[in-house]
């Protein structure tokens, strides 16, 4: 619809101007034509410069006043805005690095704790170990002591065992025989039944 | 014709002069009431509409600051280096327009775009102050605007004398589009609301219930008037901003 109107409103100059000397004046002012073409009425031309110095003051008005009034508000809050985010951004910054430093010293606080239960537990190994070394000595002292004894208590038992033989077997020798047996003789007899295994010996 | 209603379709865009005899004296036409009216909607919305200077805008100031950041966005988007001394200039004749538009939707409003001495004045300065500024800024080095960069040698006498055409009829063609547009819309309206009043007056109550389809017809192209009026204004500011980087740019 619109673009048949407009080519018949693009034919309407000619339309006006064609009609316009024809008419006359009279006509042109009351229905002839689009009131658009009439160029000769002086309003036609009043009202171009009428909307220069409209459209200039209006220019003005807003380039000198309206326009960087808006720009300066846009401005701040950018402004704002971008503070806003910089803070926000160093706040973050800030928080990341708290968490790290608790992170941190959480993670020494437990290495510190381990290493002393660790050193702890090493010492009272150590500890264990030493008393373990010096009771098994004590011990194996007294083994040698009771060893020592027990050997001396049989030397002397045998010694005296031997005399007891000795003198046993001298005595009996001389009841049955009449006289003292040759000392040699007896010494090794005696040596020989000593030196038997002592379960014959001692059962 | 008979007594009775009639169709004046060209009557709402006549000429006179307003404001008494103070108007009639310097010939301040209903026109420039519109214009002057236009101009005061525009200064009360980007004015006083920002006066709260809000950091959390209300609906004026957020209105305000979106037609801002519109036009600011296409001068930067079309014009590109050196858009900032040009926006003021294109953000006055965007809202001068649009709301010179808007104005003349509504009943005993002048549209004064309505009117192709006015488009032509505006499409004059637009052309205008594109010349200017290329020749400012390139000097005579501006003309090589009408040989296309890498065209043959051979056919600069049929290239430049096309693209001279091209180049004067810029003028025409934003004026005429505006005008052309703006003309359309209110000539339906009338004749359709004239249609309404001849046919109730002609057949009575058949005519009044009859009366209804144009009167239809009519809202549907209030709507329809609205879309126009924006789109034509964004068409002007666009092409401005073309030419104005062609000024700037040379291609």
């Amino acid at each position: 619809m619109l673009p048949t109107l407009r080519r018949a409103v693009a034919f309407l100059p000619a339309a006006a101007l064609a009609l316009a000397p024809a008419a006359g004046r009279t006509a042109e002012a009351e229905s002839g034509g689009m009131p658009q073409f009439q160029f000769g009425n002086e309003l036609t031309l009043a009202q171009v410069v009428w909307m220069v110095l409209i459209f200039l003051v209006l220019y003005f008005l807003l380039a000198r006043w309206a326009l960087p009034q808006l720009r300066s508000v846009l401005a701040e809050r950018a402004q704002r805005i971008a503070a806003d985010l910089d803070a926000a951004k160093a706040a973050k910054t800030e928080a990341d690095r708290a968490v790290a430093e608790l992170t941190a010293a959480a993670r020494d606080a437990r290495a510190e704790a381990q290493a002393e239960i660790a050193a702890a537990a090493h010492s009272a190994r150590e500890a264990a170990t030493r008393q373990t070394a010096s009771l098994n000595e004590r011990l194996e002292a007294e083994l040698h002591e009771a060893e020592a004894r027990i050997d001396a208590a049989r030397a002397t038992a045998m010694g005296a065992l031997r005399e007891v033989a000795s003198e046993t077997a001298r005595t009996m020798i001389e009841r049955l025989t009449g006289r003292p047996p040759q000392a040699s003789t007896l010494e090794a007899a005696l040596a020989a039944s000593l030196a038997a295994p002592s379960s014959s010996t001692q059962g | 014709m008979a007594a009775g209603p009639s169709i004046d379709a060209l009557g709402q865009f006549r000429l006179a002069t307003s404001l008494g005899p103070v108007g009639a004296a310097v010939n301040f036409t209903n026109a420039n009431l519109a214009m002057l009216l236009t101009a005061a909607l525009v200064l009360v919305l980007f004015g006083y509409g920002m006066r709260a200077r809000a950091l959390i805008p209300g609906r004026t100031q957020a209105a305000a600051e979106m037609g801002y950041e519109f036009v600011a966005r296409l001068c930067q988007d079309i014009i590109g280096e050196g858009w900032q001394s040009f926006f003021p200039f294109v953000f006055t004749l965007f809202f001068f327009i649009l709301f010179g538009n808007l104005v003349g939707l509504f009943p005993y409003f002048f549209a004064f775009t309505s009117h192709i001495a006015v488009t032509a004045a505006l499409a004059v300065i637009v052309f205008g102050l594109s010349i200017i500024v290329g020749l400012v800024k390139h000097k005579l080095h501006f003309f090589t605007y009408f040989m296309p960069a890498g065209a043959p040698k051979l056919l600069a006498p049929v290239l430049v004398p096309i693209e001279i055409l091209t180049f004067l009829s810029r003028p025409v063609s934003l004026s005429i589009r505006l005008f052309a547009n703006i003309v359309a819309g209110h000539v339906l309206w009338e004749v359709f609301a004239g249609f309404m009043l001849i046919v109730a007056a002609a057949l009575g109550a058949i005519g009044i219930v009859a009366g209804v389809i144009p009167l239809a017809i009519n809202v549907v192209l209030v709507g329809f008037e609205l879309l126009v009026a924006g789109l034509q204004a964004y068409v002007f500011a666009v092409l401005t901003c073309l030419y104005l980087h062609d000024a700037v740019h040379l291609h």
